[in-house]
């Protein structure tokens, strides 16, 4: 039986906004230049992930792709962290590169600036997504003919406007109220389209290597590419097991001394021993398998927390207030004609930032307070809303009143 | 007359204004004929004061001093939710009331003046001990601070204690006057009214730039700005302003909101601001002092104090001085005293957003209110008050003795 590991990674770092005061505000418009030895410090950080994750990591997949011909990946990087790999991390972004010139790692089209603009305007949206497109045939050469949406958002508008688009596929996540009893091992059609397919990410083997690998409390630690390997070969009908991560997870959220490079190193060799397996991009599942059955998803499922739903960005009023307001600039903004200042709000839109605002575990200090420089959700909200002013003085700088 | 005042802070080193009334009040009374006062203060600094002696009750400095809490955090007082490993408020005032006994020891006095709550107990002591005069200066009772009849216990007993056994009592205010009254049911006539005052010669000039640049800019384009500066508790009723803003920005949509001060209710304020969807207007400074603290009266067009129940409320006063008119709750002792300003119940949301968009949308009513405001300023200053806390101790406390 043909059986594919379909391994998508997704490589992505905001501009974080620095502490920025009311006295900031219409006086200094450096929202993403905190100091080196800030915890908000894009530059520190992006030095330290290229260091620690991108850098080590691509010498193992390089070296894995060298070594085993059919090994294959897709990867997603958003324009964000392309434009600042290309300023503070040439090195690694040569990395990414040369990863791509194998031929067998496919690239996954998505907004330039990590936005969930989908949601708030259509126009804006498409704007970006074609700026992401220059952007990777600019660096690497490639046109994405898959789509994944910004943490994975997705809905049905959305896979009806990517089938418009002319992409092939779609990725979304395998959340168990939307398949039902189906598995997500198989290629789908999503509901109300053509031509498109959609990828669903098998979240529990997913988080097995993502979340789960360096937990000493797993009852499957350690986890070894033998156990997995022989995991997902019991799974007698399944044609592709959709791996979808954060590229960060080999290095950042799973250290070096987790053995996650050795389990990366041994997958291939253990997974390939079989007739009949393999690794495929996105693209190459989409056009190996047929779609099983069709897939309606009316209402938006994400890649986080319990919920899958975007309540992790949009789910308490200082997300919503902040959120609203940027859109509300969005005619004024690209009537000014002025670059730095269209950037400056686009990169105000990278959802990380409304992460940061996150309330829902605040208390309980878990993932959410991980990845935020902040230490709360109040202070990323007051930046922000500080850095918005700055923007809304800008225009009316140009004697644009809002 | 040998004066032995018993106070918790001086400035620069206040936490509100419990510190400058207590500065300005010996200030003032210093300059009669045969006053001599030694102030005791719980912690060691410079405060820069000639013409007084300030004893240090213990060695602290200021910085760890502050560790253990200040005068406004009485709904901590002997909590013991908070895990704190330091020394806790209840073990200043035990420390304070120690050391002063053994201060007093050989000396001689003839009249011992306590300011709040944490005082008392030394004052009790050392009329225990020594059989002193004791007058106590209340500058604020429980229930101001906790926003409600409740309060602490603890520290009620406290005050009850203290106000009862004292010779005479002074009130800041008729407002106060009344609470101790209702909370404590200590004879009216034991209780003179003396209120603050302020002494606009100590209150340093401003400079051309206003620090609040975007308030700046914002003005010039026709915007106008409400101001609070004051600690973010519940005492002084910023939900209630924040709804009426809501209301205000309805009418009047270019009003911006800036809120100077730090509490324990930040978080809960700005959530809120966000949930009415004014998150846009409404700005958050911390605490500031110095210029910005000046640059923020001086950027309104009207300071509102929204307090719930102000004993007597100096920032409405700094205000004017600064050039901005002020709307005061009826329920504060500045609104016996100052007639030239905006007065409002603090529950009355529709009648303050009525008052402050009234102010908005014209100018002419905010010159008019801040000239008259102004003059009535120059009117006060701190000689009525130490003239009649000299009657006090003449009159009620002396005479009575001899």
């Amino acid at each position: 039986m043909n059986k594919a590991i379909v391994l998508y990674m997704h490589v992505h770092q905001p501009y974080r906004i620095r502490h920025y005061t009311v006295f900031d505000t219409a006086n200094n418009h450096d929202y993403f230049d905190a100091s080196y030895d800030d915890s908000a410090s894009n530059e520190r950080i992006l030095k330290k992930v290229a260091e620690k994750s991108y850098i080590p990591t691509n010498e193992k997949l390089l070296k894995l792709l060298n070594e085993n011909h059919e090994f294959k990946l897709s990867l997603s990087i958003t324009g964000t962290v392309l434009e600042q790999l290309e300023k503070w991390a040439p090195e690694a972004l040569n990395s990414f590169k040369k990863l791509v010139e194998t031929g067998r790692v496919e690239i996954v089209g998505e907004t330039y600036h990590h936005t969930l603009a989908f949601f708030y305007s259509k126009n804006e949206f498409e704007i970006q997504v074609e700026m992401h497109r220059n952007k990777i045939y600019e660096l690497f050469g490639q046109t994405p003919q898959v789509f994944r949406n910004t943490e994975l958002a997705y809905n049905n508008d959305l896979a009806f406007w990517a089938d418009q688009a002319g992409y092939k596929g779609i990725l979304a996540e395998g959340w168990d109220p939307v398949l039902g009893w189906r598995s997500p091992n198989y290629v789908y059609r999503p509901a109300y389209t053509d031509n498109i397919r959609l990828l669903m990410k098998n979240y529990k083997l997913s988080d097995d290597i993502a979340f789960r690998f360096g937990d000493s409390n797993w009852a499957e630690y350690p986890l070894t590419a033998d156990k997995f390997s022989h995991w997902l070969s019991e799974d007698e009908n399944a044609t592709n097991f959709n791996l979808f991560m954060d590229y960060e997870t080999f290095g950042e959220h799973q250290w070096h001394e987790s053995g996650i490079f050795g389990f990366l190193e041994h997958l291939p060799k253990e997974w390939l021993k079989t007739n009949g397996h393999s690794f495929m991009t996105v693209s190459e599942a989409i056009d190996n398998f047929e779609a099983l059955d069709q897939i309606d998803v009316p209402q938006t499922v994400t890649w986080a927390d319990t919920e899958r739903d975007l309540s992790a960005w949009l789910g308490n009023s200082m997300q919503v207030n902040s959120i609203y307001s940027l859109y509300q600039l969005e005619d004024k903004i690209l009537s000014s004609h002025d670059l730095a200042l269209i950037d400056d709000w686009r990169r105000l839109q990278t959802s990380d930032h409304f992460y940061y605002m996150c309330t829902k575990y605040f208390n309980d200090g878990d993932i959410h307070a991980y990845f935020s420089p902040y230490e709360t959700p109040y202070e990323a909200y007051l930046n922000f809303m500080n850095s918005y002013r700055d923007i809304v003085f800008r225009l009316s700088e140009k004697g644009i009143m809002i | 007359m040998k004066i032995l005042m018993l106070g918790w802070e001086l400035p620069p080193y206040n936490s509100g204004g419990l510190g400058i009334a207590c500065y300005q009040l010996c200030k003032s009374l210093a300059q009669k004929d045969n006053i001599d006062i030694e102030f005791i203060l719980p912690y060691q600094a410079d405060h820069g004061v000639d013409f007084m002696k300030i004893t240090a009750a213990t060695p602290q400095d200021v910085k760890s001093f502050l560790l253990s809490g200040i005068a406004y955090d009485s709904s901590l007082f002997q909590s013991k939710d908070i895990k704190f490993n330091g020394l806790r408020l209840e073990d200043q005032q035990t420390l304070y009331e120690h050391a002063v006994a053994q201060l007093v020891e050989n000396e001689e006095y003839d009249i011992v003046h306590a300011h709040d709550w944490l005082t008392f107990k030394a004052a009790l002591k050392v009329k225990a001990l020594k059989n002193w005069p004791i007058v106590l200066h209340v500058h604020s009772v429980e229930s101001d601070r906790s926003g409600s009849k409740d309060g602490n216990p603890i520290v009620k007993e406290i005050e009850s204690i203290s106000l009862h056994m004292a010779d005479r009592v002074i009130a800041v205010s008729e407002h106060t006057k009344q609470s101790i009254i209702e909370d404590y049911g200590v004879p009216a006539d034991k209780i003179e009214v003396v209120y603050n005052s302020i002494d606009v010669s100590t209150l340093q000039p401003l400079d051309e730039d206003n620090a609040y640049k975007y308030l700046s800019a914002m003005k010039a384009l026709g915007y106008r700005v409400v101001v609070n500066v004051g600690r973010l508790t519940i005492q002084k009723g910023l939900p209630h302003l924040l709804k009426s803003a809501r209301k205000v920005i309805d009418k009047a949509p270019k009003t911006l909101f800036l809120i100077v001060g730090s509490g324990e209710q930040t978080y809960e304020l700005i959530t809120m601001a966000a949930e009415l969807g004014i998150g846009q207007n409404v700005l958050f400074a911390e605490f500031q002092r110095g210029k910005n603290w000046r640059d923020a009266f001086a950027i309104g067009d009207l300071f509102v104090m929204p307090s719930i129940s102000e004993p007597f409320g100096l920032t409405p006063l700094e205000a004017v001085s600064y050039g901005t008119p002020a709307l005061v709750s009826k329920q504060s002792g500045i609104s016996e005293v100052l007639r030239n300003c905006l007065k409002v119940d603090f529950w009355d949301i529709d009648e303050m957003a009525n008052l402050i968009a009234g102010v908005m949308q014209n100018d002419s009513l905010r010159n008019e209110l801040w000239q008259n405001s102004f003059r009535e300023l120059n009117q006060l200053s701190w000689d009525q008050a130490s003239e009649k806390v000299i009657d006090v101790y003449t009159k009620h406390v002396a005479g009575a003795l001899t």
